[in-house]
């Protein structure tokens, strides 16, 4: 469903700055794959997300979704294929627009946008049935401006945002990271059930071993811009957040730096 | 003093008041325009100054040549929609900041509107001759003219901002990375908005020129901020008289009351007979305070100076205690 050959990203090239974020990337997704990815601060997580999201071109390799070769496509373009939640909740939804608006934007990704009414009476009832299995009490308040909401409760709509329209693959990048622990579990149990139901692609960075290890069927580690460590199935199964530790260290050379990611 | 209170006639004021409202009208479409770009899109669009000359030159040359006045005017609205593709590509495809494309735009239109009018500064069209859409020898008739078209326009933007593209444009000036995670094309929606406003402000300069019976180079000079007035003030009105149910449609009505407004209060101020040279000044002064409202509001609530005085005074309770 995805594949990425030998994708490399400098940025601030030829500057003290210069920052080369992604060396030599080569990753192949199935369909159905839910990825889980870690890796320490400025191991290239969020940037290879956002290399796949297509915020800015790569510097050289190719990025494939569904056989489709889209190296060459903006963002707004891709956004066809990918759906995507943010780390920052205020990200993912328009604040000054309804509940169903936002969600009414969200249907027509990929689609031409025309003079017809933006919203459909169709539309407004699957929203609600969608909503009320969120359990956020949101389906009372489709009329309600997304600015009023709490971090979680845009966070599961930008969620639904995202998989709406069916995406051929799901980005989320540390998205229950701003969340309170609660929260965020509640969060990451209806990421859980909508990928499974709707058997998506994911591709998902996480702070936290535990919920890596938990969530997903392959799990590959970061480190340097590159990946260093790819694990699926049975294998993963059994793995501990002492077993990734140890890896790590065994692999990288180093230590892992991060106290998140050992407390979590 | 008393001399100077003796001379005022309340006759004077009411009889005034007509030609305020007319007038308020008028600039109200000019403000629909900056509303769209300053509170949908988030851009302070600086173009409208040359383009509501641009839309008084095109639309008084036009009946001069002999063009239905209608016509004359569609005409300046498509001339507004092209200077405003002009700054939303300067900005989009040239990576120009909006406000220097916007102030890009409306220096050059100033030697365009020039051209126009065939290199005269002020061109003079007379009701007594052309079958003008308006007129300020008859006021009540060019009330209820400009009010019927505001409706419409009101309308025609209610429906437009209320479909799928509409609502693009929308959620482009409220979230762009958002945006753009659903598909829209922000710099498309971006020249959209743009050109649309433009339009419209074009076409209240021509309104405003058969009104005042010329077309001028300089009828734009500060039109952005006069726009700015009226959208804040209507929007200070509006939430005052209906609070909540403030919606989409009577947001934009409330526009063209707070256009309708600042013409009422520049009436007064004329009765008053203070210098009109002024009102520039206690435009900007108005809109300043307005606009500083909000961060005003909240320093009061939290700042620097505000946690000092708190901590000055714990301290003093402290050695009290």
């Amino acid at each position: 469903m995805l594949r990425l050959e030998n994708v490399h990203k400098t940025f601030d090239p030829g500057t003290i700055n210069e920052k080369h974020a992604l060396t030599g990337i080569d990753l192949s997704l199935s369909e159905g794959d839910f990825v889980t990815v870690i890796g320490g601060n400025g191991a290239g997580k969020s940037t290879l997300l956002n290399a796949v999201a297509g915020l800015w071109p790569i510097d050289c390799g190719r990025i494939i979704i569904d056989g489709q070769d889209v190296t060459g496509l903006p963002d707004f373009k891709r956004a066809a294929f990918i759906g995507r939640v943010f780390q920052d909740p205020m990200t993912g939804t328009a604040a000054s627009m309804q509940i169903e608006e936002n969600l009414a934007l969200a249907a027509r990704r990929g689609k031409r946008r025309t003079l017809k009414w933006r919203i459909t009476a169709k539309e407004r009832k699957s929203f609600r049935e969608k909503l009320k299995l969120l359990e956020l009490g949101l389906e009372d308040r489709m009329s309600a401006k997304t600015g009023l909401l709490s971090g979680g409760q845009r966070q599961a709509l930008t969620l639904l945002m995202a998989t709406l329209i069916k995406p051929k693959l799901l980005l989320l990048d540390e998205h229950t990271a701003a969340l309170d622990p609660k929260t965020a579990q509640k969060v990451l149990a209806a990421t859980e059930r909508i990928i499974s139901e709707d058997g998506l692609t994911a591709l998902m960075v996480t702070h936290n071993m535990r919920d890596a290890i938990l969530h997903g069927n392959r799990l590959i580690m970061m480190n340097e811009g590159n990946i260093i460590l790819d694990i699926r199935g049975e294998q993963k199964r059994g793995l501990t957040v002492e077993d990734l530790l140890h890896k790590f260290e065994e692999i990288s050379g180093e230590q892992f730096a991060s106290d998140k990611a050992i407390l979590g | 003093m008393g001399e100077y209170f003796a001379s005022l006639s309340l006759a004077g004021l009411t009889g005034r008041i007509p030609a305020g409202i007319a007038q308020g009208i008028i600039w109200g479409i000019m403000a629909l325009g900056v509303y769209i770009t300053y509170r949908l899109l988030d851009i302070a669009d600086l173009s409208v100054d040359g383009t509501f000359s641009t839309g008084a030159a095109v639309t008084v040359m036009l009946i001069l040549a002999g063009h239905n006045p209608w016509l004359a005017m569609t005409a300046a609205f498509f001339a507004g929609l092209l200077a405003g593709v002009v700054t939303g590509l300067l900005h989009t495809m040239l990576g120009i900041p909006p406000i220097l494309s916007g102030i890009l735009t409306q220096y050059a239109l100033y030697s365009v509107n020039l051209a126009i009018m065939g290199f005269k500064a002020n061109t003079a069209i007379s009701v007594d001759r052309y079958a003008l859409v308006l007129s300020s020898r008859y006021v009540n008739s060019a009330i209820l003219t400009g009010g019927i078209l505001v409706l419409t326009i009101i309308a025609l933007l209610y429906w437009y901002f209320g479909t799928e593209a509409g609502a693009a444009l929308r959620a482009t000036g409220c979230n762009a990375v958002m945006s753009k995670a659903q598909g829209i094309n922000i710099n498309v929606c971006k020249v959209i908005g743009l050109s649309l406003s433009n339009g419209l402000v074009a076409l209240s300069g021509g309104l405003f020129a058969q009104y005042s019976g010329f077309a001028d180079v300089n009828s734009g000079r500060g039109a952005i901020v006069i726009g700015l007035a009226a959208v804040i003030i209507g929007e200070v009105a509006g939430e005052a008289l209906l609070g909540k149910r403030l919606n989409f449609a009577m947001r934009l009505l409330f526009v063209v009351v707070g256009g309708i407004i600042y013409y009422l209060v520049y009436t007064l101020v004329l009765w008053l007979k203070l210098d009109s040279n002024l009102m520039k000044l206690f435009t900007a002064v108005i809109v300043a305070i307005f606009l500083a409202v909000p961060y005003l509001r909240k320093q009061s609530r939290s700042s620097f100076r505000l946690a000092a005085r708190l901590a000055r005074k714990g301290e003093k309770q402290d050695a009290q205690a």
